[in-house]
């Protein structure tokens, strides 16, 4: 039932065994010992279990492992770089912008797929873009001026 | 397959340790006045302090150890927290009810005074120097004016403990001498988060550690008819499958075998009906037999209302919430024999500690447990069943065990904050002053903690026995008498003896309801008496802390005076509402104004603009006190607009965020805070308070812009329209 799959993931390929229908946040929290994506619903609803897969933000709680290919995946560890965090993540930390902090890496991931795609988006534009990541204790006035925050630290570092 | 917890059923609804005698569940604990309970000079010169309180994401481990650190003139970065370790820190029952900072944090404070005196004294004799002449800095206590002759903390305790009792009598610095306390220092568990290192009970991993998942009844009153454990057989991975009595698991060596074993696993259940018909709960709240305490009777209501000119009466509802934690909840459990570790992310770690210990039939001690941080959870949600599992699971395989619950069975399963009905009726004199008020609120406990092994899921399904009936009710007092100086108060609440849906603690317990209905019907009032809605509360308000706070809100809102509601003609109306509470009568003062837009069309109301003033005394955390009322500012909104637990006679069914929709970005409105901060009071706590006035602020404004008035929560469309048809203009 276990099949030997190769995944890109932070820039490296990894080999893992797992049953092809397996979901992707399951092989990536057990397997690979990544705990920045988080399950939230199993149903893709929440986005508590987002990923980038190549710059698109995506949920991984249902996509089964056999369908990300060579795909990159791109976890809340992999966007730090050489001990540096990124930019979105260094302005999540400026403002504060949680209080469990469960869903943190949904709105993270989000936000860099969104300013990758989008440098300077419109107030509407953040918002409609995090409706899908759900956040229960009310931390998303201070998640929206992190987008703001990360969209000026991404401006200067270019 | 074991069946040695049987034998501890006729005692599991027992309360394990002491009674609940308290008026806050917070107050539950054993007190400690040994130093060494509370703080360790570590041979580093860090120290260690030692908390029962627990971080449920409200920043309080940062806040604890800014007192710390503050009391002994340490650098924050060398204040270490322990918290909720029933091996290693006091225990001080639940984190609730907005109790952490004035209950550990003052215990602390005390502590850290305590330390401060006994290692000054010690320094005194190793520096051969009167204690006045000694100052201290980032740990060292040095002669004035002679930095050569000092000596560090780590020196004067060489590794020993104190040996001495916290005395309350330590001089404590004076609150103008902080440097720590009153800074928005940045929360110290945001780093890691952010960087997806393990920080929630969910990424947990135990050497040898198998995954289990729970197959649920589909309902409460379901009862187990046959099993079917060839239906799984062919599962990779499988390692078990444990049925006693409702209490089905299955455990696998992989988290997705298990998921796939509970899935698969072919079981026939007896369903039975166990709710009333939800259009009939309201009608069955107020029909049930009740035990009926008045809690206030000032004045004499009887005489008053007879003198009133004008009588009027409301009926406002709140139904059953939800506490739609957004990770399930998960524990991990290592049963050894008779002894027990088990990690969870509980409010109260030793209350829960003794209830599992009962539930095995233990002493308390055979039993550890580790607090591990989940997802925000807001009072009780599935934390303390999923413990129970967990243990349950590992007991049968023998090796520890992770359980997370899914989203559907944390909605179906965890408990809920209660539904309620709130009357009130008042007479007003022929000027429309408030000559009586009369209130009265029907409601089951919002307290039904897991104290007790009978009240957890877990064992309610191993014994086919229901949640026992509630040994003390309360929360559903909490602000049901108002603050205003009225000639006649008079307030009673109804207590149910059960809940028809499983109830308990959910921020503010009937803190929130009540204002409700409280702040909703002062506006009624007003607008009858044709007087400005903050005109009319500060006509009622005496005491000067609270009027500043209403006037600080209204002024930072822009107040416009007026009677409402006001006469618009646009497409789209717009109002403004005002709502007032002091949480608790006496702790942290709250004002709350709205802004609303409403489309009668289409009966949706958008929230623009809240404004809140707050006044919880000292400060200690500015920026983690704006984190929590902008916080339950938000998630009262979305219960206020969105929220109702739907049900039929056999289930819960919102299961999903579907059914069970939450306030997303685009609805999230702009929140404006006045902090006010009185040094020279007392710190009360500031995770709960702002959460009570948003409903009947919402409501007040929805009035002010149509005429409508909302009485029951939430505030659907349907609902909107429905107020609005009732609306006549009287012109």
């Amino acid at each position: 039932m276990s099949d030997e799959i190769i995944l890109i993931v932070n820039g490296k390929p990894r080999t893992v065994q797992a049953a092809p229908d397996t979901p992707l946040l399951h092989v990536l929290r057990n397997e690979l010992g990544l705990t920045g994506p988080h399950f939230g619903c199993g149903e893709e609803k929440c986005g508590a279990c987002m990923v980038l897969i190549g710059d698109k933000a995506t949920q991984s709680c249902k996509m089964p492992v056999s369908e990300v290919g060579q795909a990159r995946i791109t976890t809340l560890e992999g966007l730090i770089e050489e001990g540096q965090l990124h930019p979105v993540q260094r302005a999540f930390i400026e403002e504060q912008a949680a209080q469990c902090g469960y869903c943190l890496n949904g709105m993270i991931i989000t936000t860099a797929a969104l300013l990758w795609k989008k440098p300077h988006p419109s107030d509407a534009q953040i918002r409609e873009a995090l409706d899908g990541n759900l956040c229960r204790c009310g931390s998303h006035l201070r998640i929206l001026r992190a987008v703001r925050r990360a969209e000026a630290l991404l401006a200067e570092s270019e | 397959m074991t069946n040695q917890t049987h034998d501890a059923n006729q005692n599991w609804n027992q309360q394990s340790g002491r009674p609940g005698s308290g008026r806050r569940e917070a107050a539950w604990g054993e007190v400690t006045d040994r130093l060494d309970d509370w703080l360790a000079i570590e041979p580093d010169g860090s120290v260690t302090a030692f908390s029962g309180k627990v971080e449920l994401g409200t920043g309080v481990r940062t806040a604890l150890a800014q007192i710390v650190a503050e009391e002994l003139d340490l650098p924050l970065e060398r204040v270490h927290m322990v918290m909720g370790d029933t091996a290693r820190t006091p225990d001080e029952g639940y984190t609730a009810g907005s109790m952490t900072i004035s209950g550990s944090g003052t215990a602390l404070r005390n502590a850290s005074a305590e330390a401060r005196r006994a290692m000054l004294q010690m320094a005194s004799e190793r520096l051969d120097a009167a204690l006045h002449e000694l100052l201290i800095r980032d740990g060292i206590v040095q002669v004035r004016n002679h930095p050569e002759r000092s000596i560090s903390y780590a020196e004067l305790m060489g590794g020993k403990t104190f040996d001495l009792k916290v005395t309350d009598q330590a001089p404590r610095k004076p609150p103008k001498d902080y440097r720590i306390v009153g800074t928005s220092t940045a929360r110290e568990d945001l780093p890691g988060k952010i960087a997806g290192q393990p920080s929630f009970i969910h990424d947990l991993k135990i050497p040898g550690m198998l995954h289990g998942r729970l197959v649920r009844p589909p309902g409460p009153a379901a009862r187990l008819v046959s099993i079917d454990k060839n239906s799984v057989k062919d599962i990779p991975g499988l390692v078990d499958v444990i049925q006693r009595g409702n209490f089905i698991g299955v455990v696998a060596e992989r988290e997705e075998q298990a998921v796939l074993a509970a899935k698969q696993l072919k079981v026939q259940w007896q369903e039975a009906a166990v709710y009333p018909r939800m259009e009939d709960l309201y009608a069955y709240l107020q029909n049930q037999k009740t035990e009926d305490t008045i809690v206030a009777d000032e004045g004499n209501f009887d005489k008053a209302i007879v003198r009133a000119d004008r009588k009027l009466h409301a009926t406002y509802y709140q139904p059953y919430h939800a506490h739609a934690s957004i990770g399930p909840s998960c524990a991990v459990a290592d049963v050894k024999g008779d002894q027990v570790t088990v990690w969870a992310s509980t409010p109260g770690p030793y209350p829960l500690g003794g209830a599992l210990a009962q539930m095995l039939g233990l002493p308390a001690d055979h039993v550890h447990l580790i607090y591990v941080e989940g997802s925000g959870s807001y009072g009780q949600n599935g934390a303390d069943d999923v413990a129970a599992d967990a243990i349950i699971l590992s007991q049968a395989v023998g090796k520890p065990v992770r359980v997370q619950w899914t989203r559907e069975e944390e909605f179906a399963w965890e408990p809920k904050a209660p539904a309620m009905v709130m009357e009130v009726n008042a007479g007003l004199d022929a000027q429309g002053n408030v000559m009586a008020w009369d209130y009265h609120v029907w409601s089951p406990s919002h307290v039904a903690r897991a104290r007790f092994a009978g009240q957890l899921v877990t064992v309610q399904l191993l014994s086919g026995q229901p949640a026992p009936q509630s040994r003390f009710s309360f929360g559903a007092e909490r602000n049901s008498r108002t603050n205003y100086s009225f000639p006649a108060q008079r307030v009673t609440v109804h207590y149910l003896g059960n809940s028809p849906l499983r109830a308990s603690s959910f921020r503010s317990l009937g803190g929130a309801e009540n204002t409700f209905a409280n702040e909703s019907f002062m506006d009624e009032l007003a607008a009858a008496a044709g007087v400005d809605a903050l005109e009319y509360r500060l006509r009622y308000l005496s005491e000067a802390r609270e009027r500043a706070v209403l006037k600080a809100a209204a002024e930072k809102a822009g107040w416009e005076s007026h009677p409402s509601p006001r006469k618009s003609k646009a497409a789209v109306a717009e109002g403004r509402g005002v709502a007032f509470a002091r949480y608790e009568n006496d702790q942290a003062i709250v004002a709350c104004v709205a802004q609303v837009q409403v489309d009668p069309a289409r009966g949706i109301v958008r929230a623009n603009r809240i404004v809140v003033a707050h006044d919880c005394g000292l400060i200690i955390n500015p920026d983690g006190v704006k984190n929590q009322i902008e916080g339950n500012v938000i998630q009262s909104l979305s219960r206020t607009l969105k929220e109702e637990v739907q049900f039929d006679e056999k289930h819960i069914t919102s299961v999903d965020w579907e059914k069970y929709p939450i306030l997303t970005f685009s609805e999230v409105p702009e929140v404006e805070i006045v902090l006010i901060n009185r040094p020279d009071q007392p710190a009360v706590g500031a995770g709960e308070p702002s959460t009570v006035t948003t409903a009947a602020a919402l409501a007040n404004a929805i009035f002010d812009a149509t005429g409508a008035r909302l009485r029951q929560i939430p505030f659907t469309p349907e609902r909107v329209k429905a107020a609005l048809g009732e609306w006549e203009d009287p012109k």
